[in-house]
């Protein structure tokens, strides 16, 4: 332990940073690829047959994917605030 | 009981500073939601001022550290804590005035050290602590924001590289609206807490409180309401400056650099790093512009704001110093009380020469020709959609 920096510290807030502030959002982008896939569902394209611009459920198995990895990201959002709320009132 | 007359002004000043610290750092957590469209400017400020009251709440645990951390307690008078309010009160409204985001928090640790220093002597300066809780995690923390950010954008690219650019631009609008929510969050649970501290260093030197007693419940709740509102006020200077000077952002770059930014607050505040969340939001930005082929850093800017976050401890601890050497000359309640109108005529003046170059919601997202303020002709222009 360096009396200067905290090398332990340091190398955790470097591996959870990028854990949760690039894991997480990328996981958010994969579900929104899972969400954007056609499928049978609804039409997903326009008519003139150009993709659509927003995001439409095309396929089921795609939507179930997305809908895990979002719960994923919120299920670790919300963990981190109970964690930091349980951290900062040690009385309660 | 001590001087509760001064302690009165103490509170004033701390929740006047707290204001500015709110307002200076709004941008923080929003300048890459307004610059990409994702929140209506005003939609984010008011959004952004709800979670920092929520934040305020959250964790308890920085406030400590800047009570009784940086200095010496014992050599501390209340003069000692106002001086350094002014101090960082004064750098937090010049910079706004630049439109350079600089860090709330070195703005006030300056300024307390500054008058501490020129009440005791340097002694009565933690100096040890002040290098290795604050300086050197001021160093680092651009730096692992800018890596997190820069990986976080690349992925996303990468992963969402074959949807449309609208059905992309959509989603990520909606994942920049929680991540931006979080950086709020995480800035009430930091920067709320600095006032909260110094109120209660002043409270423990006035020996209103004992001197292991927690923070009272209405330091918590004023704390909150002051940083809430002056963040709510927006500080569109430094908003713009952040959004449109820095790196062109993209809905993907702004959700990648506001993940990143609350995961670097939240971690080391876990640590105990009372961070500044203006570093780590910057190293971001610019972690965002190099993740992404193509994206322009505007360096310049970013030199700038680097050599105002060198002078930040400095200058705040220079004019904290002359406050107290004012107020000491003067002496009693009357040295604070001339130290509080100069303080209020400073303030006055800043604002007003900020009105010569608004900037506001109306013309935050303007494009960028180099300086804080628009061009004239832009002012009246409808904000570019795009």
């Amino acid at each position: 332990m360096n009396s200067w920096i905290n090398l332990t510290a340091l190398w955790q807030i470097v591996v959870v940073g990028l854990l949760a502030g690039a894991g997480l959002p990328a996981l958010f982008a994969i579900g929104m690829v899972a969400l954007s896939q056609k499928g049978g569902r609804v039409q997903t394209a326009g008519a003139d047959g150009q993709d659509a611009d927003t995001l439409v459920g095309g396929s089921v198995a795609g939507m179930i994917a997305s809908a895990v990895c979002f719960l994923i990201v919120l299920a670790a959002i919300g963990w981190g605030i109970y964690a930091i709320y349980q951290a900062g009132h040690p009385h309660k | 009981m001590g001087n509760d007359v001064v302690l009165v002004l103490v509170v004033i000043t701390a929740l006047g500073f707290d204001f500015t610290n709110g307002f200076h750092d709004t941008g923080n957590a929003m300048a890459t939601s307004i610059a990409t469209g994702a929140l209506g400017p005003r939609t984010a400020v008011a959004l952004s001022g709800v979670l920092n009251l929520v934040g305020a709440f959250l964790s308890l645990s920085v406030a400590a550290t800047i009570a009784s951390g940086l200095v010496d307690t014992g050599l501390v008078t209340l003069t000692v804590v106002f001086a350094g309010l002014a101090g960082g009160i004064i750098w937090n409204l010049l910079t706004w005035l630049l439109g350079i985001p600089s860090s709330s928090s070195h703005a006030l640790i300056g300024g307390v050290i500054g008058s501490t220093i020129a009440a005791a002597g340097g002694h009565a300066v933690q100096w040890h602590d002040l290098f290795s809780k604050v300086i050197i995690p001021a160093g680092l923390s651009p730096v692992i924001a800018a890596l997190v950010a820069a990986t976080g954008t690349w992925l996303l690219y990468r992963i969402s590289r074959n949807m449309t650019d609208g059905a992309r631009g959509h989603g990520f609008r909606i994942g920049q609206i929680g991540s931006a929510s979080l950086v709020s969050l995480a800035h009430g649970t930091n920067d709320a807490q600095k006032t909260m501290g110094v109120i209660t260093l002043a409270l423990i030197v006035n020996h209103t409180i004992g001197a292991t007693a927690t923070t009272p419940f209405w330091v918590i709740l004023s704390c909150g309401l002051a940083i809430s509102l002056g963040t709510y006020m927006g500080g569109w200077r430094v908003i713009r400056t952040l959004g449109k000077g820095l790196v062109e952002i993209e809905a993907p770059q702004g959700m990648a650099a506001e993940s990143a930014s609350a995961a670097v607050i939240l971690l080391s505040s876990h640590f105990g790093y009372s961070l500044s969340t203006t570093h780590v939001a910057t190293g971001s930005i610019i972690g965002t512009g190099l993740g992404k082929k193509g994206a322009e850093v505007r360096w310049n800017v970013a030199g700038r704001m680097a050599t105002a976050w060198l002078f930040t401890l400095p200058s705040a601890a220079v004019v904290g110093a002359g406050a107290y050497a004012l107020a000491h000359a003067i002496g009693g309640d009357a040295g604070v009380i001339v130290d509080l109108v100069i303080l209020i005529g400073i303030a006055a003046l800043i604002y007003v020469r900020s009105r010569g170059s608004r900037v506001g919601h109306d013309n935050v997202n303007a494009e960028w020709t180099g300086s804080v303020a628009p061009a004239e002709d832009t002012v009246t222009a409808e904000p570019a959609a795009a």
